[in-house]
């Protein structure tokens, strides 16, 4: 079901194509705004317990249905967002203001943008558009923009240091992730999104999925390298120094409180989503079942598609509750001196692939 | 840039502001404020008895106030020239080692958290709260204990204390292991502490540098050991000093792994305490009126951040005339500049974390 | 080396410098105030004594009008034998040389002294206050210290005998 599907249903109905565009526009973007704030929700909250339980600790257990002191504290992002959202909204007098008030919005729109063109299963898909690769790589870095925005606009010091970090190591691996995905779309020859899944059907010896990450050894590499620059994009742990908080308190979000904050959290898991999402279509057969021709129907698609999104931000997750956090310099060392060169030969690699065994 | 690095900043441990010129993330210069927390620790000892400085003494290095404790006291009884009991001072070094453990749980777990991993912090800090749990099962305090008193101690041990302290010794060592495998041998914590910062030996004595830190820097010195007070001579453990093992003689991790190595040493000490402990009364040593003749002392003990001394001067009358505590964190700060000049922001807070500050013992 | 001997070199190196006072302790010795630089750089440099660790340096307020006095703890790595020096200061003109580039510790216990006692440590590169705001007057160790009226417009409460708290 895509956006194209609902502007024909509604031309039908209404005369003026703009109104019939703006609706179709807004019923599709409904769900996914929709999706973000359940992600965002959930993903806390099972961060929280996922931290606890790696910690030895218990995590949250109030805030339960019924009672406050209910069980497993399923209520408690939701008392968290009510809380940011009632929160005085606190502007630095010293703030460039209209800069420091579309930050959030900017980063927000570049989350969004991604998750669009998700293909969440064969049919249900907003966008299908025949670059679908290349539209997620570019919309994931308008988030960029809006990080030294808020940096700049913060007028505070650490602010700049988080945004100018973060814009370097953003825009660094940027590089190592479009270079490794390439390896898919030179192997399936396409773009799109769903051409790429749909190449990914049936199984290898019968036994594995013909995801592109069994398909050879290069593409096997390329799936980590794209994972853990997918990490340093999203400024996870071990690559979080723009919002270090021993080193940077809060980095570029430091002035930032209330639902502007919130907004930022919400981009945050948002964009986990959308390079977990590009990572699996990419590498591990989008909405295609493991189980090679078995579950294959589109609501299967859907829980699969889910489901390796999901274990993708566990990982993630996990990255960050056990690893210490990298340097500046090191981030750099590891990306242009590491990533880069193997993802290049990954490339050449992948050709002679090609080109030898098919 | 100036950069304003405190009074509140997650990674100072207190409230140090630390003044930095940077240019871009490396770091030229860095002058140390102090003095947020001063709560002027000499001029109340002036004004109070000698039994009611100690408590004085538990709020300057909080993090292990029995070593705070121990200090002073035995000062205080090389100026009285009182012996103290078998069994007090066997339940001092008792107290003082577990005192050490906790500290350093602390210590490290906290460095990792400058580092940026959370997760071995909170694996220390479980393990410090059984040592918390004993301290207060004894003393009934968990952080400022008050406990060892001029002459004696304040409480005895409680009957089944050393069951409970064998178990968590037995519990407790094969812990030391989880955590090397979870933050020591990670090749990210390598990376960002081997190397980094490095002090060398005569820089370390020069400053004034003492404890793990200077032991870190390849000097094997420990009061303990080269001079004993109470009764450290009678045990028998090993000064672990750096290697260099993955980077330079005196770096981070030196320090760092010096500590590590110290843990299961301190656990070494209890043990053998605990086998020869004998009995008797905590209290018959202890002197009835407090009044020490006119002289003055200065005496160090090695407590986990490193020589703290006291230097008491009395004048026959009740109160001290003056009470000067040297603290181990005050000298090892005053070298961030030399060390860190150079590096930048991020390792800066890492040689801050690495050299174990408590500001409580800093101001005073 | 033993305290005798420590102090036996330092008056054949210096004559005078070491001052007869039968008051002190054993470990202890008194020094003009004259020639405290000299002794300091020979104590360090010297190989036999090689004192390569300041410990400690304790201001002391001998009370009424007997003089400021520093102490300073000195020990050695090398051959793990120790001193505690005395030098006593006018009250009204409290100065001594700095030893601050022989012992780069000197540095912040010089700051300290200085903090307190208000003593002069002349040649220190950087003597200001340490511990105190910048602008406190005073210097609060000394026995006839009084504290301000109020700082920055707080107001400091003072002990009255009878009422307690103020």
């Amino acid at each position: 079901m895509t956006v194209d599907f609902l502007i024909d249903l509604f031309s039908k109905f209404i005369d003026i194509p703009i109104v019939a565009f703006l609706l179709a526009v807004t019923i599709a973007g409904i769900p996914l705004f929709v999706l973000m704030a359940l992600n965002a929700t959930i993903a806390v909250y099972v961060e929280r317990k996922v931290s606890a339980f790696m910690m030895d600790r218990i995590g949250p257990m109030g805030q339960g249905p019924g009672l406050h002191a209910g069980k497993w504290g399923v209520l408690q992002t939701i008392a968290d967002a009510l809380k940011l959202l009632i929160k005085e909204d606190t502007v630095p007098a010293s703030a460039d203001k209209l800069l420091f008030k579309m930050a959030p919005f900017i980063i927000f729109i570049g989350a969004f943008l991604g998750i669009a063109a998700l293909p969440f299963s064969s049919v249900l898909q907003v966008v299908d558009f025949n670059v679908g690769v290349f539209y997620i790589i570019a919309v994931a870095s308008v988030g960029v923009i809006g990080i030294v925005m808020a940096g700049w606009a913060s007028n505070n010091k650490w602010s700049l240091y988080g945004a100018m970090r973060s814009a370097a190591q953003i825009i660094s691996y940027e590089i190592p992730a479009g270079l490794s995905i390439i390896v898919p779309i030179m192997m399936a020859g396409t773009m799109n999104l769903q051409s790429l899944i749909e190449f990914q059907t049936g199984s290898v010896w019968g036994i594995l999925p013909n995801w592109i990450i069994f398909n050879n050894p290069f593409s096997f590499l390329a799936f980590f390298i794209f994972f853990i620059s997918a990490v340093a994009e999203t400024n996870r742990t071990p690559f979080d120094i723009p919002e270090a908080e021993s080193e940077l308190v809060a980095g570029w979000m430091t002035e930032y409180s209330g639902f502007r904050w919130a907004v930022f959290f919400l981009s945050e898991y948002a964009n986990m989503f959308v390079v977990s999402g590009l990572a699996a279509t990419a590498f591990l057969g989008g909405w295609q079942s493991p189980i090679p021709g078995f579950f294959n129907s589109p609501l299967w698609g859907l829980f699969w598609f889910l489901g390796k999104i999901i274990f993708l931000i566990f990982v993630m997750m996990w990255f960050r509750w056990t690893f210490p956090r990298l340097r500046v310099d090191q981030l750099m060392h590891v990306c242009w001196k590491v990533f880069i060169p193997i993802a290049m030969l990954n490339i050449f690699g992948v050709g002679i692939w090609k080109l030898i065994i098919g | 840039m100036v950069l304003n690095i405190g009074p509140q900043h997650p990674s100072t441990h207190g409230v140090l502001r630390l003044e930095v010129t940077t240019d871009g993330e490396i770091v030229s210069k860095i002058t140390p404020h102090l003095g947020y927390l001063h709560r002027c620790f000499e001029k109340h000892a002036e004004n109070v008895t000698y039994e009611q400085v100690i408590p004085f003494t538990d709020r300057c290095d909080y993090l292990a106030s029995m070593n705070s404790n121990f200090g002073y006291v035995v000062a205080m009884e090389d100026l009285m020239e009182i012996e103290v009991s078998e069994r007090v001072q066997y339940i001092r070094v008792i107290m003082a080692e577990l005192n050490r453990i906790a500290s350093h749980l602390l210590a490290l777990g906290v460095y990792g958290l400058d580092i940026g991993a959370f997760t071995p912090f909170l694996y220390m800090l479980r393990d410090r709260e059984r040592i918390l749990d004993m301290f207060e099962y004894t003393c009934g305090a968990r952080l400022l204990y008050n406990y060892m008193w001029i002459g004696g101690v304040s409480h005895d041990l409680p009957k089944d204390f050393e069951k409970i302290c064998i178990e968590f010794l037995d519990y407790f060592e094969p812990q030391i292991d989880e955590y090397n495998n979870l933050l020591t041998y990670n090749k990210i914590f390598i990376e960002r502490t081997a190397d980094v910062g490095i002090i060398p030996a005569d820089i370390a004595i020069s400053y004034g540098v003492s404890g793990p830190n200077l032991r870190g820097s390849g000097v094997s010195w420990d009061v303990r050991k080269d001079e004993p007070y109470s009764i450290y001579d009678r045990f028998e453990f090993d000064i672990p000093t750096g290697t260099g093992e993955f980077g330079t003689l005196g770096d981070c991790f030196d320090r760092y792994w010096v500590r590590m190595l110290e843990i299961s040493q301190s656990a070494k000490i209890i043990r053998q305490a605990l086998k020869d402990l004998p009995g008797g009364d905590v209290f018959e040593t202890m002197p009835k009126k407090i009044r020490p003749p006119k002289g003055s002392i200065y005496r160090r003990t090695e407590s986990p951040r490193g020589d703290l001394g006291y230097y008491i001067m009395s004048d026959g009358t009740p109160s001290p005339t003056r009470v000067k505590m040297r603290s181990p964190a005050f000298t090892a700060l005053s070298c961030l500049d030399e060390v860190s000049s150079g590096w930048m922001i991020s390792d800066v807070l890492a040689i801050l974390g690495s050299l174990d500050i408590v500001l409580g013992e800093i101001d005073r | 080396m033993t305290f005798n001997e420590i102090r036996e070199a330092i008056s054949n190196q210096f004559s005078g410098s070491v001052v007869q006072n039968d008051e002190l302790a054993n470990g202890q010795i008194e020094i003009n105030s004259e020639h405290w630089l000299e002794v300091a750089t020979f104590l360090k440099t010297d190989p036999k004594l090689s004192f390569d660790q300041l410990e400690c340096i304790t201001g002391v307020d001998t009370g009424d009008d007997g003089p400021l006095q520093s102490h300073y703890n000195l020990h050695s790595m090398e051959h793990r034998h120790k001193v505690e020096i005395i030098i006593n200061h006018d009250r009204n003109d409290p100065k001594v040389s700095s030893i601050e580039q022989i012992w780069r510790i000197g540095d912040w216990f010089e700051r300290e002294t200085y903090d307190m006692f208000g003593i002069v440590y002349e040649g220190h590169r950087d003597l200001r206050r340490i511990l105190c705001p910048d602008d406190w007057e005073g210097w609060p160790l000394r026995k006839d210290y009084e504290t301000q009226e109020s700082f920055h417009g707080i107001l400091v409460p003072k002990i009255k005998e009878e009422e307690g708290w103020e």
